[in-house]
C-alpha cells in the first residue's frame, strides 16, 4: 500500500496531529479546572456535614448526657455510609466510638483536620479498615467537662469523584485521537485524490494534450479555484501560443512568397537566352526583392526589441509638434503625386520624453498607410495629422478617408504581417501598423484603432505625458 | 583612396576588398582587432571601415583610441547590431557613420565616398558651384546662370546637401539622415518625389540636367 507514507506526509495529517495535540491540552486543562472545583465544593458540603453533625450530638449531649450522647453515636455509627466518631477523656482514653487508632497528637488540638484515619466501616471488617485507613476530614472540639469529641467524615467520595473524572479524561482523550486518525484519514484521502487527479491532467497536458484542463468539482472549494486559476493560464498560454503560430505560419508564407519569386527569377535568368541587359534586369530585381526581404527582417528584429520594453538611455525630450511637421513635410510631396491632400494640426508643442526616431519612423508607417488606403478610394482624399494634449496624455491622430477597417479587424490589424484580403494585392510588408505599435508599447503608450463616421480610418498614437508634460 | 577594413568574417572582407579595388579604391583587411588597430595607428588611410564586434577587441574601443591619439581618418562602423541606441553609442565613440548590417554595397561605398571628401576643405564653404547653379549659404539663395531660384527651407537644405557632396552618390537614406535627420527605412519613394520637385525647379527651363538618377544607388549631382 503506497497510499499510506504518502498520507502521512499530508498536511492534513500534519494539522489533524497539531489539532489532536491543541484539543488534548484543552481536555486535560479542563478537566483539572472542573474536578479540582468539584472537589473543593464537595469538601464545603462535607463539612457542613459534619457541624450539622456535631450539634445534633450536642443535642442528644444536653437530652441525655454522656450516656446519651454515647449511645446516640453508637447508632449512628452502625448506619451505612457512617461519620468517623470518637468520644475520649481528657487524657486520651477512649470512650466510645468507630474509630480504631489515630495518628499521635490529632487530638490535642481542637479545629478541622484532614489526615488518614482507622475506623470500622458498616459491614467492612476489621483487618481490612486496619490495611488502609481511610482518609477523612474531621472536626475535633472540647466538651464543657473536659472530654474530646471528634466527628469526622470519610473523603472516599471526593476520591472516587476524581477518579471517575480521571477515566473520563482518558476515554476522551483516546476518543478524540481516534477521531483525529479518522478525520486524517479521509480528509487526507480526498485531498489526495483531488491532487492526483490535478497532477494526473497536468501529465497529460505536458505530454502534449493541451486542450485538456484540469477538473474542477462542483465543490468551489480551494481546490477548485486553484484548478480555474490554472485552467485560466492554461487558456491564456494556448491563446499566446496560437497567436505564436499564427505569426510564424504569417512569416513563413510572407517570406515564402518572395524567395519563391526570387529563385524563379534567377532560374529564368540562368536559363534564358543570354542576353546581357535581361540577365542584368533580373539580377537588379534580384536584389531589390531581397532588400525588401532585409528590410522585412529588421523589421521584424525591430519589433522584438522594442517589445522587450523601454531604456532610458535611447529617449529625451522630444517636441511631439516638430515630429509631426516633419513627417507630414517628409510625406506631403508623395500624398500630392496621388491626389492625397495631407495636412497637419499641431500648433502647440507639445514634449514628451521619447525617442525621436522611432516616433518618427511609427507615424510615418501610419501616414503612408493613410495616403495609400485614401488614395483614389473617395472623391477627395485627404489625410490629417492632428495633435491633442490631453490631462495626462499626448494623443497623435491619423485621419483618412479611405475605405476603413472593420471594426472586428481593428486588433488584427496591428499583429504582425496580418493584411486584409481586401490589400493583399497592394505593396507593404505588413509590418507598418505592428512597428507602430510596437513603438508605442516601447513609450509605455498604446495604438488605437477607430472607424469614423462615413468612412476612414482613425490611428491615434497615445502617448503618456505625465503631470508636467 | 586608401581604405582599411577591420572585419573578421574573412569572406565578407574579401568581397569588400575586391568591390573597393573594382571602384578605383586601395583596401587593405585586418581580420582582428589588435592587428586592424595595429594596421590603423602605423599606415595612412583615407577612411577606416571598422566591425562593430571583433575578435580580441571590439570595434568601438579601436576607434577610442585612435581618436585619444588624434587620429581624426573618418571610421565608418558597421554593425550586426541594430539596437535603438546602439548607433549614438557608435557614433559618441568617435565614429563618423553607421551602417548596420545587412548592407547594399553602393551604399557603404556611398557613404565611404563621402567621408573621404569630409577631410577636404568643401565643408567650410560658403558658397557652392556646381557648372551654372549657385548657392549661398550665408544669404539663403540659389541662382542658376544668374537667375534666382525661390527653394522652400528642405528643398534649399536637400540641394546644399547634394551640392557638398557634388560630383559624388548619396542614397536615399543618406539624404534621409541628412535633410530630414531621420535614420530609418523610408519604406516608400517620398525622397524620389522630394528629389523630382527639386530637380523640376532647379532645371525647368534649362536644357542640361543637373541632378541626376543612379540606379541602384542614388542620385548625383553633377555639372558635366
Amino acid at each position: 500500500m503506497s497510499v499510506l507514507p504518502a498520507m502521512v506526509k499530508t498536511t492534513a495529517a500534519r494539522l489533524s496531529a497539531v489539532y489532536l495535540l491543541l484539543f488534548s491540552v484543552c481536555a486535560i486543562f479542563l478537566v483539572i479546572y472542573v474536578t479540582s472545583l468539584s472537589t473543593r465544593m464537595l469538601e464545603a458540603q462535607t463539612r457542613e456535614a459534619i457541624l450539622e453533625e456535631i450539634s445534633g450530638l450536642g443535642r442528644a449531649y444536653q437530652r441525655g448526657g454522656l450516656p446519651g450522647l454515647v449511645r446516640v453515636m453508637e447508632i449512628r455509627a452502625r448506619q451505612p455510609g457512617a461519620n468517623l466518631y470518637l468520644i475520649t477523656d481528657p487524657n486520651g482514653l477512649v470512650l466510645s466510638g468507630n474509630v480504631e487508632s489515630l495518628q499521635p497528637g490529632v487530638l490535642d488540638e481542637s479545629g478541622w483536620t484532614e489526615r488518614p484515619f482507622v475506623y470500622r466501616r458498616f459491614g467492612e471488617n476489621q483487618n481490612q479498615a486496619r490495611a488502609d485507613g481511610h482518609t477523612a476530614v474531621a472536626q475535633v472540639i472540647r466538651l464543657p467537662n473536659q472530654m474530646i469529641l471528634l466527628v469526622g467524615r470519610d473523603l472516599g467520595e471526593p476520591e472516587q469523584f476524581r477518579r471517575l473524572m480521571r477515566r473520563a479524561l482518558v476515554a476522551a482523550l483516546g476518543l478524540m485521537g481516534l477521531g483525529a486518525i479518522v478525520i486524517w484519514y479521509f480528509v487526507g484521502r480526498r485531498a489526495l485524490k483531488r491532487i492526483d487527479s490535478v497532477s494526473e491532467a497536468s501529465s497529460q497536458i505536458m505530454a502534449g494534450d493541451l486542450d485538456r484542463r484540469l477538473p474542477v468539482s462542483s465543490a468551489g472549494d480551494e481546490f477548485d479555484r486553484l484548478s480555474d486559476n490554472l485552467n485560466a493560464m492554461l487558456d491564456r498560454i494556448a491563446a499566446l501560443n496560437e497567436g505564436l503560430k499564427q505569426v510564424s505560419a504569417n512569416i513563413a508564407h510572407d517570406l515564402k512568397t518572395p524567395l519563391t519569386r526570387l529563385r524563379n527569377r534567377a532560374e529564368a535568368a540562368l536559363n534564358g537566352d543570354a542576353d546581357p541587359a535581361a540577365s542584368r534586369e533580373a539580377l537588379e530585381q534580384t536584389i531589390a526583392e531581397s532588400d525588401q526581404l532585409i528590410r522585412t527582417f529588421n523589421a521584424i528584429l525591430m519589433i522584438s526589441r522594442l517589445e522587450t520594453g523601454y531604456s532610458a538611455e535611447s529617449t529625451a525630450r522630444v517636441n511631439l509638434a516638430a515630429i509631426v511637421a516633419d513627417v507630414v513635410e517628409l510625406y506631403e510631396p508623395v500624398a500630392e503625386e496621388i491626389g492625397v491632400m495631407l495636412s497637419a494640426q499641431a500648433d502647440i508643442a507639445v514634449h514628451i520624453d521619447g525617442n525621436r526616431e522611432l516616433i518618427g519612423q511609427a507615424l510615418s508607417n501610419v501616414v503612408d498607410n493613410a495616403i495609400k488606403y485614401s488614395a483614389g478610394s473617395s472623391e477627395r482624399p485627404a489625410a490629417t495629422v492632428s495633435l491633442v494634449k490631453e490631462a495626462d496624455a499626448a494623443r497623435l491622430v491619423v485621419c483618412d478617408n479611405g475605405p476603413g477597417i472593420p471594426e472586428d479587424e481593428h486588433n488584427r490589424v496591428t499583429e504582425r504581417f496580418v493584411r486584409l484580403e481586401t490589400s493583399r494585392s497592394r505593396p507593404g510588408s505588413g509590418l507598418g501598423l505592428s512597428l507602430a505599435k510596437a513603438v508605442m508599447i516601447f513609450h509605455g503608450g498604446r495604438l488605437e484603432l477607430a472607424g469614423k463616421e462615413g468612412g476612414g480610418l482613425e490611428v491615434a498614437m497615445i502617448f503618456p505625458t505625465g503631470k508636467n508634460g | 583612396m586608401k581604405i582599411l577594413i577591420i572585419e573578421d568574417d574573412q569572406e565578407a572582407a574579401s568581397f569588400l576588398k575586391k568591390a573597393f579595388d573594382e571602384a578605383g579604391h586601395a583596401a587593405d583587411v585586418a581580420v582582428d582587432g589588435e592587428a586592424g588597430f595595429a594596421m590603423a595607428d602605423g599606415g595612412s588611410y583615407d577612411v577606416y571601415i571598422i566591425d562593430r564586434m571583433l575578435p580580441r577587441r571590439d570595434g568601438l574601443s579601436i576607434i577610442a583610441d585612435l581618436r585619444a591619439d588624434g587620429d581624426t581618418t573618418p571610421a565608418l562602423i558597421l554593425s550586426a547590431l541594430g539596437e535603438v541606441d546602439d548607433r549614438v553609442t557608435g557614433l559618441r565613440a568617435g565614429g563618423d557613420d553607421y551602417l548596420t548590417k545587412p548592407y547594399a554595397f553602393s551604399e557603404l561605398l556611398a557613404r565611404v565616398e563621402v567621408l573621404n571628401r569630409r577631410v577636404g576643405s568643401r565643408d567650410v564653404e560658403t558658397s557652392y558651384r556646381a557648372g551654372d547653379l549657385e548657392l549661398d549659404r550665408l544669404s539663403h539663395t540659389v541662382r542658376r546662370a544668374g537667375q534666382e531660384i525661390l527653394l522652400q527651407p528642405r528643398e534649399f537644405r536637400l540641394l546644399e546637401y547634394l551640392m557638398r557632396h557634388a560630383g559624388q552618390v548619396v542614397t536615399r537614406t543618406m539624404l534621409l539622415e541628412h535633410v530630414w535627420d531621420y535614420h530609418f527605412d523610408p519604406q516608400t519613394n517620398v525622397i524620389d518625389v522630394h528629389i523630382s520637385r527639386l530637380r523640376g525647379k532647379i532645371e525647368k527651363g534649362f536644357d542640361k540636367p543637373l541632378l541626376h538618377t543612379i540606379r541602384g544607388a542614388g542620385y548625383m549631382l553633377r555639372a558635366d
